[in-house]
């Protein structure tokens, strides 16, 4: 099938409000490539299970497309309309299943050497939508803080290599309290400028006490999900002609009441936050085995899908990966932790939080704190904070946060 | 969520900069970068493409030549290896094997980022289409069938050592005129580790061999037989018990494949040796210290390697060492990715890779910066061997001949 042969009772199988909005756009879908469709159904089709800032882009772009002339169309989408497309893709049903066909499409495009034309025309396209209907600034200045080494004693190496050249690096901070004092400061945030999914909390291990304006997510409370997770996947792997992208498929189709998310002890029901903690384990490679990749990649799909304009991240220590020798003479041992490693990958998640806080609106005036837990090393990082220096003197968290 | 999140593109213009989109110009200026960190650090000269290597004038001593090829799976970032900030993670490539090498900083993979796929199209010198992760072997003839039957080589000759169980068919191809009987023999060291041990260790033991890391929860069927333990018996002349004993004093997969690759060059000392090693690609799972720990341990066993090629007597004087990844990693810049734990944006620094080619007949301390393709060097390969790299796309690079 084609866009062109699309009718309102093809999105049947879609979520209520996703369906009601793709039937009030649909003749505007219907103009739209083949190589281009899927990839925006994919957005549509999860709009059900969209953070409200998520919902509104898409709302806009199908605004703009539906605005734009028949003649503006075919040069949005010129560069689009020059992808060769295979018969096998054209017959794929794009529509009920466009994640698995953006997959099927992104391999196609690699093995027809078409990859660096589609990239330029959804960069050209991307481009033009921001220049006609650019996001909405944050209404407060953002604020990203990330605390890193939880359970590490000395460190002699330097830290937040990659974040000093932009902003102070503290060597006398005060560590008494700091951990409370910043999950306070995020409290008094929510409360100001309360919003759904707006100020965040992602602890990569057992979460302390947080004031209830905040989303939370942590590692330690996904543990069930997560069990129930290795579990399902060691049961197919062991099925006769279960592939990597099979096992792939199967994951995409997951619900959250497969791996009981939305049943979680203590927890109301939130349909959003249990999609969003589905696609975290099952689309995050790595986070469900290492802690301090759960809570960066958890991060970062924060920013990008919720973009909070509070986010405080704690890294934990992940388990030790183990050599070999410890494979083949020791099969039962306990997880032990590797803090020091923890603390290297939390300072490289540190860089990528403050990158991909910068990547949303508002960036000039948002601010950024990444902290040594426990320790008197600190940088900050704003428009109030002079670039790539060193303050040698005393400095508590209120004055970091300032 | 706006639409370059919806491509996974969700950088903003200005700060990060849509110019990126120019892979050429992205390519070539990591190319100069890159020249600029080894003439620096490493000591490097500046090379002219008139320079030609003295191989041409080895013609006589053609027939001992000897060349091993080393192959990272995922490669490495500069920032992590080459900039000023990586160097402490690369002393031996940096102090050692740099100064003895002539480098190319801007080899480009124009194919697909997948690390079987890109490897058997290292090993082909075309562009393989096959799905990455399908047990097949590559469409257009191996160096190993080229070399093998243009210069009526045994099998015992050419050798493959794989991380993966995907690779098993890496050292033959499906091409008609080529293929069945002609190509390299491969050995999987965790295959035979899996032999040795009887195929026990419990869940552990499968989770911790898992050499896929692409895929964070697939664990491919890893199941020793007779043929992998006759293998180490009669053609690495060890025994069971030795390997496992030995296997135990190691920390990883790579070290596995160093090891047994050491013990092949002893005991059959083929002229044709590739060994693909895989630990890098522990970046997959995120954690950042381990693809750091895997960087420095790929640097001392390359290293390792050359001292063996220099000392074992069927190897000293005439071997030529090539070392290079299959690819590279995603650029923090690029939104669409998640900086180095993948390689799937198809951005100019994850496409732009380079190459190190060392001992007999290249010149030493050269650093050339024009752009090559990763398919060059089946061909390079060719024209240093003796045989004739018919089915491959890539050119001979002159420097090296």
């Amino acid at each position: 099938m084609l866009p062109a042969d699309l009718k309102p009772d093809k999105f049947n199988g879609y979520p209520p409000e996703a369906r009601k909005l793709a039937t009030n756009y649909i003749a505007a879908l219907q103009r739209l490539p083949l190589s281009f469709l899927p990839s925006l159904l994919r957005e549509v089709i999860e709009y059900d299970f969209k953070f409200p800032v998520e919902r509104k882009a898409v709302e806009r772009e199908l605004a703009n497309l539906a605005s734009l002339s028949p003649e503006q169309t075919k040069e949005w989408f010129q560069g689009f309309s020059q992808i060769r497309l295979s018969t096998q893709l054209e017959n794929a049903d794009w529509v009920n299943a466009p994640a698995q066909y953006v997959e099927q499409f992104s391999a196609y495009l690699w093995s027809t050497h078409q990859q660096d034309a589609f990239r330029a025309a959804a960069v050209g396209y991307a481009e033009r939508l921001h220049a006609v209907a650019p996001p909405e600034p944050p209404p407060m200045p953002r604020l990203g803080i990330t605390v890193v080494g939880q359970g590490v004693e000395t460190y002699d190496a330097p830290l937040f290599r990659k974040l000093r050249a932009h902003g102070v690096y503290f060597n006398h901070v005060n560590p008494e309290n700091g951990l409370q004092f910043l999950l306070d400061g995020v409290a008094a945030r929510a409360q100001a400028h309360p919003a759904p999914y707006a100020h965040w909390y992602i602890d990569g291990g057992q979460e302390t006490r947080y004031d209830p304006a905040l989303t939370c997510v942590s590692y330690h409370a996904l543990e069930p999900a997560r069990a129930a997770l290795s579990a399902k996947m060691r049961a197919e792997i062991e099925r006769p002609g279960m592939g990597p992208e099979a096992l792939r498929s199967l994951m995409a189709r997951m619900r959250p009441e497969d791996l009981g998310l939305n049943a979680m002890p203590g927890k109301t029901s939130d349909p959003i936050m249990e999609r969003f903690q589905l696609k975290v384990l099952t689309e995050g490679s790595g986070t469900q085995i290492f802690a301090t990749t759960f809570a960066q990649w958890t991060a970062r799909e924060a920013l990008r899908r919720a973009q909070p304009l509070t986010l405080l991240v704690r890294f934990a220590p992940r388990q030790r990966q183990k050599p070999m020798n410890e494979m083949i003479s020791d099969s039962t041992r306990p997880v032990e932790l590797d803090p020091v490693g923890s603390l290297v990958d939390g300072d490289f998640g540190a860089y990528y939080n403050w990158l991909n806080q910068q990547r949303l609106p508002g960036a000039e005036q948002s601010r950024f704190l990444v902290w040594f837990e426990g320790h008197i090393e600190a940088v900050a990082i704003g428009p109030s904070w002079p670039r790539g220096t060193q303050s040698n003197a005393a400095a508590d968290m209120k004055q970091l946060l300032s | 969520m706006n639409s370059r999140s919806q491509f996974g593109l969700t950088g903003r213009a200005g700060r990060f900069s849509m110019d990126a989109v120019n892979p050429r110009e992205i390519a070539r200026q990591l190319a100069f970068t890159r020249r600029d960190f080894l003439r620096s650090a490493a000591g490097v000269a500046l090379g002219s493409t008139l320079l030609h290597s003295p191989i041409a004038l080895a013609g006589a001593a053609m027939k001992k030549r000897k060349v091993v090829v080393i192959t990272f799976g995922g490669g490495a970032r500069d920032q992590e290896t080459f900039a000023p900030e990586g160097q402490e993670n690369i002393p031996h490539l940096m102090r050692e094997m740099i100064p003895q090498s002539t480098f190319f900083t801007q080899v480009v993979n124009r194919g697909i980022l997948g690390h079987y796929v890109a490897t058997a199209s290292l090993a082909t010198g075309a562009y393989e289409t096959f799905n990455n992760f399908a047990a097949v072997s590559p469409e257009h003839p191996t160096v190993f069938e080229y070399f093998r039957k243009d210069l009526h080589r045994p099998a015992s000759d050419a050798w493959v050592i794989a991380p993966s169980n995907g690779f098993n068919r890496i050292g033959e191809s499906s091409s008609r005129s080529y293929g069945p009987g002609l190509g390299a023999r491969v050995i999987l060291p965790k295959h035979l580790l899996t032999a040795a041990t009887g195929g026990s260790g419990g869940k552990d033991y499968e989770h911790l061999l898992r050499d896929n890391y692409e895929t964070p929860f697939y664990t491919p069927e890893l199941s020793g037989n007779e043929f992998e333990l006759q293998q180490l018996a009669m053609m690495l002349k060890l025994s069971v018990d030795d390997f496992k004993a030995h296997a135990l004093t190691l920390s990883s997969p790579d070290e596995l494949s160093v090891y047994i690759a050491r013990q092949l060059m002893r005991q059959v000392a083929p002229s044709l040796l590739w060994i693909t090693m895989h630990d890098i690609d522990i970046a997959h799972a995120g954690a950042y210290s381990l693809y750091i720990d895997g960087i420095k341990r790929t640097d001392r066993l390359c290293a390792e390697l050359w001292k063996t090629i220099q000392t074992e007597p069927e190897y000293a004087g005439n071997t030529t060492l090539f070392v290079l990844p299959d690819f590279g990693r995603d650029s923090d810049e690029d939104s669409g990715g998640n900086g180095f734990q993948h390689h799937r944006t198809g951005d100019a620094l994850s496409r732009t890779t380079w190459l190190m080619a060392m001992g007999a007949g290249v010149r030493e301390g050269i650093v050339y910066d024009r752009p090559t393709e990763s398919t060059d060097l089946v061909p390079t390969l060719g024209s240093m061997m003796g045989f004739s790299a018919a089915l491959a796309q890539g050119k001979p690079i002159p420097e090296l001949l």
